[in-house]
């Protein structure tokens, strides 16, 4: 008993409490970004916006059952995750059957399924939907971790960048030049296999080297913006009144950034969610039996050649993935017409 | 101008050697001499062997020293052989070219002409939900990760249906034009979404400007001001941008290329990573970078050639 109470905690401390965080963190920076007076003539905009509106229903749906697969509860056969209780009813097969079969795939005996199952089961006989659904914790785990690693560091840099320009504008340039020249792919590719030997091969790993590279585009924006906001009055007049520095950046230039901030976060998340299916396609993703859109498409690729053809899975996954990431992308979209309605 | 190059071009030389410095550090943290030796040697091969060909490739000596004469042979050209195949890694890549242009280029032409007519479309039905649906569909073109186009035209297209060959390339001839039908139309799709967005983002700025308000007020009709006014301005805002896109394109596409079965530099790479061929990979990375660093001083460029507002100093 006392091991399985150590993993239980050991989880609770690590995920559970990591994903609590990252939804308390973000919904305290918007109640923080309400009080701004730009902020809620943006909400006041995108409350009139039903594309955007059913995209960010989408969006948190996904992120829900995400985080209920996180969450575990300790049961009769051991500690489980919410969304397996939810999910319980389902018992697994030999192998691959189509969606609301009655047998196995190509089994010459016609033999019986022990459950239905909406789209089928998997090679090892897993139910797909069941798959599709758990997959949605790997990308939240995935992009949240990356956002958290990245955000910040992009956000930060790119203000001291744009408010105290010479040398330290000059190194960070210089640090965000060199890693946007390395092609994207490789250098990510070569971080995970680099630090694979040390700490193994796990989502960690994997968010770390998309936080490494994911923080210049947003640092390259951010140092512009705060370069335009350092001219105005304002800025000038706090430093006239003798403000400081770090609350002139902390005060005055972070919180007039943060809106476009939001805005590449919203359609970063969309990006390291198409990341993690390419490096988990690549093979330096996701690690071996975790539930992830990408390894499902890895191996749909084998399993449409084969006959007869498995179409299911790849299409499960698909699916899945491409309604996240469109959500997220028109999300982003709505929330950047929302802030410069100018720009239609 | 001449002044202006040439710092440029002094300035790109740390950036290069921080590029190679990072590589250079992940490929020792990444293995050891001996891991690299059995991985390239297989399993099979005796202490002596291994001892033997790390020993030939100077891995045996310290880190530093190794350092100094890999920045010297990069300065040189000297690119060394490949691990594993035993080729000159630059002939490897002269022959590379080839195939990943015979993708990149037609695809970029036509991916080009595509989303600048649709953006000027859009502009010109601006706010309309033609328009509002045109954007969704470009932004549903982005959200798909490449293997899925890939994977689903090679099941559908070439193996269910037959119309293309699935896998592979040849230069024989018409038969070129076989196998590069499906890649370049994926090359397409993937890039057109994103590209038309941020084209009719483009001319959409150029609306707001006087100069059409101007000519509105002389009377010019309105898609004369769009065809020739805003279409001739954006252009050139939109060409400087496309510029910086032209050196990437010898590097070609990783994942078609691979999915595909073309020869090109993409698939040369992957093989590489997944054999672990180092300098051929370490090439890529610098290459790439040196390409990427000329495309942004190309954009500099272009910008003072077309707006002459624009003095490079």
């Amino acid at each position: 008993m006392p091991e399985s109470l150590r993993h239980i905690l050991e989880h609770w401390l690590t995920q559970d409490a990591l994903v609590v965080g990252g939804f308390a963190l973000v919904f305290f920076l918007l109640r923080a970004g309400a009080r701004n007076e730009r902020w809620q003539r943006a909400g006041a905009r995108l409350k009139r916006d039903r594309t955007g509106l059913i995209a960010f229903a989408i969006v948190l749906l996904y992120l829900t059952i995400g985080a209920l697969e996180v969450f575990q509860i300790p049961t009769a056969s051991g500690t489980r995750s919410i969304l397996d209780l939810f999910l319980g009813g389902i018992s697994p097969e030999k192998s691959y059957s189509a969606p609301l079969a009655d047998t196995l795939l190509g089994s010459a005996r016609h033999a019986k399924l022990n459950g239905h199952h909406l789209l089928g089961t998997d090679v090892l006989g897993k139910d797909v939907f069941a798959q599709m659904l758990k997959a949605c914790r790997t990308a939240l785990i995935i992009g949240g971790l990356t956002s958290a690693i990245y955000v910040p560091l992009g956000a930060l840099l790119g203000v001291l960048a744009g408010y105290f320009r010479r040398w330290v504008d000059d190194m960070i340039q210089y640090v965000y030049s060199t890693l946007a020249s390395i092609p994207e792919i490789l250098l990510l590719v070569a971080i995970i296999s680099a630090t694979t030997p040390r700490w193994g091969r796990s989502l960690g790993t994997m968010a770390i080297a998309l936080g490494i590279t994911g923080w210049v585009g947003l640092c390259r924006l951010i140092r512009g913006e705060t370069m335009r906001q350092a001219e105005r009055p304002y800025v000038t007049a706090a430093r006239a009144l003798g403000q400081t520095h770090a609350k002139i950046v902390v005060r005055h230039l972070l919180p007039n950034v943060m809106h476009l901030v939001l805005i590449s976060a919203v359609l970063g998340f969309s990006n390291i969610v198409l990341a993690e299916a390419i490096l988990s396609y690549l093979g330096v993703g996701a690690p071996v039996g975790t539930a992830s859109w990408g390894i499902m498409i890895d191996a749909g690729r084998t399993e449409l050649g084969r006959d007869p053809l498995v179409w299911w899975n790849i299409s499960a996954a698909t699916a899945a993935l491409f309604g996240l990431v469109l959500s997220l992308n028109l999300l982003g979209d709505s929330l950047r017409r929302a802030f410069d309605p100018k720009q239609t | 101008m001449f002044s202006y190059l040439v710092r440029r071009l002094l300035y790109a030389v740390p950036i290069l050697l921080g590029v190679v410095a990072i590589t250079f550090f992940l490929d020792n943290v990444m293995m050891s001499p001996d891991a690299k030796a059995s991985r390239v040697l297989g399993p099979k091969a005796r202490g002596e062997q291994r001892r033997e060909w790390i020993h030939n490739r100077g891995l045996d000596q310290p880190i530093p020293q190794q350092f100094v004469r890999y920045i010297g042979n990069l300065a040189t050209g000297k690119f060394g052989t490949s691990w594993v195949t035993g080729r000159e890694v630059r002939e490897i890549f002269v022959t590379g070219a080839g195939p990943s242009l015979c993708i990149t280029v037609p695809g970029f032409i036509a991916a080009f002409l595509a989303s600048v007519g649709v953006a000027l479309f859009q502009v010109f039905i601006r706010n309309s939900p033609l328009d509002r649906g045109l954007t969704i569909v470009s932004i549903a073109l982005m959200s798909l990760p490449t293997m899925v186009y890939v994977i689903f035209a090679q099941a559908f297209l070439a193996l269910a249906l037959c119309y293309f060959p699935a896998y592979g390339f040849s230069f024989d001839g018409l038969n070129v034009f076989r196998f590069i039908a499906l890649p370049v139309c994926i090359f397409i799709l993937i890039n057109v979404g994103y590209d038309a967005r941020l084209y009719r983002a483009i001319f959409l700025e150029e609306i707001g400007q006087d100069y059409v308000r101007t000519a509105q007020a002389k009377g010019v009709s309105n898609p004369r001001v769009l065809a020739v006014h805003v279409f001739k301005n954006g252009l050139i805002a939109i060409i400087t941008l496309v510029v910086a896109e032209l050196p990437k394109l010898i590097l070609g596409s990783l994942l078609i290329e691979s999915l595909f079965g073309i020869p090109g530099l993409g698939n040369v790479l992957v093989q590489a990573i997944q054999t672990g061929d180092q300098p051929v990979v370490m090439t890529s990375v610098f290459l790439g970078s040196v390409l990427y660093l000329a495309a942004l001083i190309l954009t500099d460029i272009c910008y003072a050639l077309a707006d002459p507002r624009i003095r490079l100093s």
